[in-house]
């Protein structure tokens, strides 16, 4: 137990105002919180949904909430259900056996709600486009308020793609 | 303790011995040159096909993949087997309209779900002439997007294929079911409640121990391998970058490595040992995450706020160096894209010796602290003899004392120049697995300052010259998973008309429903996380 105080006291807190581009990403996050004000009240509630992403877009949305990036401090939260979120985060090009699946999920979120297609796959079908696997753009299966493109966007992105479907509200 | 190891893997016969024993029981082989790369091929007749595999799994050979290729009218089936030093190919065909095999499912349980999604994609039927063997019959891959009587990777398909509009859910799929009083079933996904990858779990409980799991994939089914049909092998290696995002260094690198022995490209050494480099900073940065995950699936976010810390000043140096937070395509036909500066070997051998200095602090406490451990101790079991039996791979089957290792035992450029250690445990419980993985860090931080210190001068790519002639290759990596298997076939024109790229996960997934029995339902999630069989890797 000491072992475990002493090394969080030495580590410190690892917040920081972010370190690539600071100053634009400290605003984003900020203008985020203003925005979420203005829409949802004082938080908002995000639950993400895979539709056949290759999972590297999953990672970088555990790197938003590590202790550097710590996305929870601008009042964005990761939500276990759909029921309870204000906005959707889909990944990947909707794969046909997902299509109902994220249907489902969209309905099931309440309004007013937004949704955000993270990475290149989600944009535009990346590199997998349209198939008899897959649907290609999460547009092509529900509406989409601001798309995030990188494969996979970094976490600055991330923040910065939110905050653009927040303006547009 | 190494008793106990080297009744596994090490006594498997070699390739060579194993292609004796087959001739000597009755399966008659020929030699086959066509596919290139370090693996020997032999072809069988195709009604031999389910004797082949007896003979092998009473040898401790080792079930790695199947894999079929339409070059009408016939299917060319070809199924991996793992010896001590290295692969064995049996290829045989059958006729692309009615063909069947016999199934090497009874012998080698790791075959069910290959051969099953094998009949999905090129309507090849397996069955058994063992009279108490039940097969499987349902569809493994198929959803809903195509019918039973249409299968993707017959030439004949159109990549377009013939959707609906809307695809239907997938409700008709029948699981085992359970009975008995106070037995209940608990359906998990597609979607679930963390931020993960999309699939089905079937669990069968009662009161809160899990009585079985049965998982139903294929979700993120996105058509990969009929998407890489046409492509050149520069189109290739992004799509096998995004086969599995997390394992994006290897799959790339095995799909490259499988176009280079097809085509004889010969990579220059310095490329090789950047591969390597980033290979093992991708197995690094999985590790990391995944330990703190683990930790944190009990309770525990201490470890998930200092290992998220390291793994993001890790990915931070990748993207200073390679441009990229997961060193996505700097794999490339031929080579890499980007070179080290003498500058960035200090940086990145700081970063090492740094990392070396926070495990050495970091490690002990977790492994010795006794609320944490005493959760993962004795929690999700995969004991050695269902390892074997089942064929696991990768941190999953060594954490449980079967230490299959390609770096160690088949060693490709640069692994062939050095040691490699692998290390293991006889415990099989997730403390075990994870513990496995703390250890495969320092494996890797010593491989990556034997690289660096020993980078070798001269170009880190040299040009993919256009082939003469169609081809075939096969690629075999290590990846943080396990073995990864890609098999690249091109055409004369050097447009790729066959690839195949195998994730460990298809044989690590069985792993999870095997350890799962009796485990508490909370702590389901941490099983999985300990095993953390890739979603997207499978369903390709």
């Amino acid at each position: 137990m000491f072992d475990v105080l002493r090394k969080s006291l030495k580590t410190g807190c690892l917040t920081e105002k972010l370190p690539v581009r600071d100053e634009a990403v400290s605003k984003a996050g900020t203008a985020c919180q203003k925005e979420i004000a203005r829409v949802f009240g004082k938080s908002m509630a995000v639950r993400m949904v895979d539709a056949g992403s290759c999972n590297g877009c999953e990672l970088e949305m555990h790197a938003v909430n590590n202790g550097f990036y710590d996305i929870e401090r601008f009042g964005i939260h990761f939500v276990a259900s759909p029921r309870h979120a204000d906005m959707l985060l889909v990944t990947g090009p909707v794969s046909r056996h997902m299509q109902a699946a994220l249907k489902r999920t969209y309905d099931a979120t309440p309004s007013p709600k937004l949704v955000i297609a993270m990475g290149d796959c989600a944009a535009c079908g990346g590199e997998f486009g349209v198939s008899y696997a897959s649907c290609g753009a999460v547009s092509n299966v529900i509406p989409v308020d601001a798309v995030v493109p990188g494969c996979p966007p970094t976490p600055l992105q991330l923040l910065e793609g939110i905050l653009t479907a927040l303006r547009r509200r | 303790m190494n008793k106990i190891v080297n009744q596994g893997q090490l006594e498997a016969p070699t390739v060579d011995a194993l292609v004796d024993l087959l001739n000597r029981s009755g399966v008659p082989t020929t030699d086959v040159t066509e596919i290139k790369g370090r693996a020997r091929t032999v072809a069988i007749e195709s009604k031999l096909w389910g004797k082949a595999a007896a003979v092998a799994s009473r040898h401790h050979v080792r079930w790695s993949a199947v894999w079929g290729e339409h070059r009408p009218p016939e299917i060319y089936v070809t199924a991996a087997l793992a010896g001590v030093n290295g692969h064995l190919l049996l290829r045989t065909t059958v006729p692309d309209v009615g063909g069947e095999l016999p199934s090497q499912t009874p012998y080698y349980p790791a075959a069910n779900r290959p051969e099953r999604y094998l009949h999905d994609m090129f309507g090849v039927r397996r069955f058994t002439d063992q009279p108490d063997v039940f097969l499987d019959e349902r569809r493994w891959m198929r959803h809903q997007a195509w019918k039973a009587d249409q299968h993707p990777l017959l030439k004949s398909f159109p990549v377009a294929g013939k959707p609906l509009d809307e695809t239907p859910p997938d409700c008709e799929y029948v699981f085992v079911p359970a009975e008995g009083e106070g037995v209940y079933e608990i359906p998990v996904g597609p979607v679930h409640a963390g931020i993960i990858e999309p699939g089905h779990f079937r669990f069968n409980a009662m009161g809160e121990d899990i009585l079985s799991l049965e998982q139903h994939l294929g979700y993120v089914h996105k058509g990969i391998e009929k998407l890489a049909e046409g492509r050149d092998v520069h189109g290739l290696a992004r799509l096998a970058a995004r086969v599995s995002g997390d394992s994006t260094v290897a799959h790339s690198w095995a799909a490259c490595q499988a176009c280079e022995n097809a085509a004889d490209v010969t990579v220059p050494k310095r490329g090789l040992a950047i591969r390597a480099i980033l290979a093992e900073r991708e197995r690094i940065a999985n590790h990391l995450g995944d330990i703190g995950a683990c930790c944190n699936d009990v309770g525990f976010p201490f470890a998930l706020v200092q290992f998220g810390r390291l793994r993001e000043l890790w990915q931070r140096q990748n993207a200073t160096v390679f441009g990229h937070r997961f060193m996505m395509d700097v794999v490339t036909p031929g080579g890499v894209t980007r070179d080290i500066s003498p500058e960035h070997v200090t940086l990145l051998r700081d970063g090492i010796a740094q990392l070396r200095r926070e495990l050495d602090e970091l490690l002990p406490l977790l492994f010795e602290y006794p609320s944490l451990q005493d959760r993962l101790r004795t929690t999700g079991i995969l004991s050695l003899e269902t390892a074997r039996r089942i064929g696991a791979v990768g941190y999953v089957a060594r954490a449980s004392g079967e230490c299959w290792d390609l770096r160690r035992d088949a060693p490709y450029a640069p692994y062939d120049k050095v040691t490699v250690k692998v290390p293991h445990s006889v415990e099989g419980d997730v403390a075990g697995r994870v513990h496995v993985r703390g250890e495969e860090i320092y494996v890797s931080l010593d491989l990556l300052d034997s690289f660096l210190l020993q980078l070798p001068t001269g170009a880190i790519k040299t040009d993919f010259h256009p082939v003469k002639a169609a081809c075939s290759g096969i690629g075999l990596v290590e990846g943080w998973r396990g073995e990864i298997v890609s098999y690249v076939a091109l055409d004369a024109h050097g447009k790729v008309s066959r690839y195949f790229p195998r994730d460990p996960s298809w044989l690590t997934w069985p792993a999870l429903e095997a350890l799962i029995g009796g485990v508490i339902v909370p702590d389901f999630p941490l099983c999985n996380k300990s095993v953390n069989g890739s979603y997207s890797g499978h369903d390709l």
